[in-house]
């Protein structure tokens, strides 16, 4: 094999953090990183949030973002030190050998130019070849990218296009200056399972079209399992293993990476529905501001004690129905009962005993607890609505909730600020089983967390079922986590209900083309998985 | 509290505004003449009798300072309280309410900041009888459209977020949402907009008075002193710099404390992070 094209040695990243009311200071978030990286070569760096994964994927361009600085170590591209180039040679060194693709290709476009004025912007500045030479190389690109459109699409705005098109968009624009190395820092995870499974494809074929080398940067080891060919684990800033796809999906060696390979492994129980269901949702329309339909004639029904996942892309309807069951947008048409009686459609005309019966659970948990309110108060306030409960006996009933949710007593006063991201959730589905309510609304209450910590937070929902025999209302995109903890299970695609019953019906064939789809999207934690996906899919997402 | 946590500009200006708070409860018995008394020539240089010179009737300045301190600290006080009070609960309430009551109450206030203050205040104060509560109530809803506006810009943010929605969803009354959930999300920009607010009140004030509409003479305040001893500039008397500068004083060390007020409110974990 060729001679090393990316030689990390011994690598320290540290950065310097002002804490309100304290001094200044120093501190290490990556330490001890050596890698190697030879020509055409794919590295998966995978990791949960603040594994350092990002951090050190951008010294391959000898950038810190934000007040990072890359305190010790050798970054050697093409044999060269690139921390001691300084900034003119930085400037030659990025855009003409090493390139970056952003998570949110959305957010780094410039809205107000076309796009192949972006894609080719890069090229030009180097001065690697003439503009109507880059063209026809971006077009090249767009077609192998499976654009639609290879000769047009370029002058289109980035709003023109939808986000696993910007996505590809992006990726044309790292190759086109025909780069030895390319950073991709999440390419995949802000798009719906259904497209991700395209841009991947895509992204791996221009890999071994351009004979490339790749840093790929994810959270989701299945994901990163397709396209590379070794792939470092990461933690806290250090190398926890390091080794080829095959052996670390196949055979790891550390407990943590076994961890992250056997994720979602909860198992659940199908229970069959009793007699009486606690909320029919029948023929439901829905619109916003009466011109546009996002639900059209949706009926579930929810049964006491059981899980409903409502499953489906972004645009399908599935979050809009929740607010329609809260009573947040009123239906055009349909009625929704809960325990035998109708619900009034409009929030304000509901009972405050309906209110309590009916709880809910928010995806963003930072954003669902009021920063300025202690824990204690966050889940003591239900029990002071609903309850009357005052002083010692609320902080009793708050300790043992916060028991229940496996915290305890010494997180009461403490503010959302002060918890990780696991632990506000667990404070939010505590608030919400302060009201003892019969339904609670999870609301992709688990695809803002790493897969460890989601996981933890199933497990919890799926115990507190069993003790407080709450229904659960699951709506999320993940089929993982639907095939773990749900009932029964509805399919949802553009406002429409697909296919709805229970869990071992909807997930058994024969299938219809959009479930199968989505299906089949899931990313596998084996080898090989994307092409045989791809090889027998009907249908393609609505995002494309 | 820990004393030692408080920064040295805040803490400057939290003695600088306690001293003028202190003068200002104690003026009559710090004072060292009475407050309308005539105790020497017309505009005295500063000696050992008038620390600060005489006024353009030979009333002592430093006396006069001191009561003005009382009435200009008061009536701004007590005007930007109500304009704070009165501005941000209506201003939350017609971001939280929405539709036809943020229309009504925004195209109102939208028409009391169409007519320029000072003129309004004018018309207004000519009209009204002229004592003390009308000037505070009529300065204080004047400016309370300021406080409406930021009020209601900030709470329309803070009312999508998804707490104030999960309020709702408990059920929630508006007061609650309010004063529990908007009211110390919105503080840290209420605070910095107070202490500047404090201040343009007493340049309200002193240009009121200056233009006669203000405190009735003999009371002291410090814009009238101004427009008293104006004249004065002209033979090189300060007698009317003094009350300016005062002004200036109180102006920076209330916006110290409010700076410090504010850095402690933005902190999200409690102050103890």
């Amino acid at each position: 094999m060729a001679e090393n094209l990316l030689e990390i040695k011994n690598l320290k990243i540290g950065a310097t953090v002002y804490p309100p009311g304290e001094k200044p200071h120093d501190i290490t978030i990556a330490q001890e990183i050596s890698l190697t990286l030879k020509k055409g070569q794919v590295m998966g760096l995978i990791g949960e949030s603040g594994a350092g994964k990002s951090t050190i994927g951008l010294s391959a361009m000898s950038y810190g973002r934000g007040g990072v600085q890359l305190t010790g170590g050798e970054v050697i591209v093409n044999g060269r030190d690139i921390l001691q180039i300084g900034a003119q040679g930085l400037r030659e060194l990025r855009g003409r050998e090493v390139t970056y693709v952003s998570q949110s290709a959305a957010a780094s476009f410039n809205p107000a130019m076309r796009l192949m004025e972006q894609v080719i912007e890069t090229t030009l500045l180097h001065g690697l070849s003439t503009k109507k030479q880059a063209e026809e190389r971006a077009v090249e690109l767009f077609a192998a990218l499976g654009l639609p459109d290879p000769e047009n699409i370029g002058n289109r705005y980035p709003h023109q296009v939808s986000g696993g098109q910007l996505q590809r968009a992006m990726t044309a624009m790292a190759l086109c200056p025909k780069p030895d190395l390319i950073v991709f820092d999440e390419p995949t995870t802000a798009l719906d399972v259904t497209t991700q499974i395209d841009v991947l494809a895509a992204i791996k074929k221009a890999i071994r079209d351009t004979g490339v080398a790749a840093l790929y940067i994810t959270h989701d080891l299945a994901v990163v399992a397709q396209v590379s060919d070794e792939i470092l684990v990461l933690r806290h800033g250090r190398m926890v293993e390091h080794g080829t796809t095959e052996h670390i999906i196949n055979s790891p060696k550390e407990e943590y990476t076994q961890q992250l390979v056997s994720a979602h492994s909860i198992q659940h129980e199908e229970k069959k529905p009793t007699e009486k269901p606690i909320l029919s949702v029948e023929n439901i329309s829905a619109s916003y501001g009466g011109a546009i339909k996002v639900l059209s004639n949706v009926s579930v029904d929810i049964y006491p004690g059981q899980t409903l996942a409502v499953v489906g892309e972004s645009g399908s309807g599935k979050s809009t129905l929740a607010r329609v069951i809260t009573g947040l947008l009123p239906p055009s048409e349909g009625r929704i009962t809960f325990e035998g009686e109708e619900l009034s459609p409009a929030l304000p005309e509901r009972s405050i005993e309906d209110l309590r019966q009916l709880q809910m659970i928010y995806q963003m948990a930072d954003v669902a607890m009021n920063p300025r309110q202690t824990v204690g108060t966050i889940i003591g306030r239900p029990l002071e609505l609903y309850f009357g409960m005052r002083g010692a006996e609320k902080r009793k009933r708050v300790i043992e909730l916060l028991d229940e949710i496996e915290m305890g007593e010494k997180f009461i006063d403490r503010y959302p600020a002060e918890l990780s991201g696991g632990q506000k959730q667990r404070v939010c589905i505590a608030r919400s089983l302060a009201a003892k309510p019969k339904l609670i609304i999870c609301d992709e209450v688990t695809s803002a967390l790493d897969p460890l910590v989601a996981d933890g937070i199933l497990k919890l929902l799926l115990d507190l079922q069993k003790v407080e025999d709450v229904a659960y209302l699951f709506i999320t995109h993940d089929l993982a986590t639907v095939k773990s903890i749900s009932d029964s299970i509805a399919v949802m695609y553009q406002g429409e209900l697909v296919r709805y019953g229970q869990k071992s019906e909807v997930l058994a064939p024969p299938f219809d083309d959009y479930t199968d789809l989505l299906l089949s999207s899931v990313p596998e934690m084996k080898l090989g998985w994307l092409e045989e996906v791809i090889a027998h899919r009907k249908m393609e997402s609505a995002g494309n | 509290m820990n004393f030692k946590r408080i920064p040295i500009s805040a803490l400057v200006g939290i003695l600088a505004t306690s001293g003028f708070l202190f003068i200002a409860l104690f003026a009559p018995v710090i004072a060292p003449y009475g407050m309308a008394e005539i105790v020497g020539d017309v505009w005295e240089p500063m000696s050992d009798k008038f620390w600060l010179g005489t006024d353009n009737i030979g009333r002592d300045l430093l006396t006069r300072m001191m009561y003005g301190a009382r009435t200009t600290i008061f009536i701004a006080g007590v005007a930007t309280i109500l304009s704070f009070g009165l501005g941000s609960v209506l201003g939350f309430t017609a971001a939280v309410k929405g539709g036809w009551v943020d229309m009504v109450m925004s195209r109102a206030v939208d028409l009391l900041m169409s007519i320029p203050t000072l003129i309004f205040a004018l018309v207004v104060l000519s009209v009204l009888p002229g004592n003390l509560l009308t000037l505070i109530v009529v300065m204080g809803i004047l400016d309370s459209t300021r406080v409406y506006r930021l009020s209601r810009a900030v709470a329309v943010d803070i009312n999508v977020m998804d707490y104030v929605e999960a309020a709702r969803l408990r059920g929630e009354g508006l007061r609650w949402i309010i004063f529990k959930e908007i009211l110390p999300n919105a503080l840290s920009p209420l605070v910095a907009e107070l202490g500047l607010r404090f201040i343009f009140m007493i340049l309200f004030l002193s240009s009121l008075s200056f233009l006669g509409l203000g405190i009735q003479p003999p009371e002291a305040d410090w814009g009238s002193m101004v427009k008293a001893n104006k004249d004065g500039i002209n033979f090189g008397i300060p007698a009317a710099l003094i009350p300016g500068f005062a002004i200036a004083i109180l102006a920076i060390s209330v916006n110290l404390v409010a700076d410090w007020i504010l850095n402690r409110t933005s902190d999200l974990k409690g102050g103890r992070g």
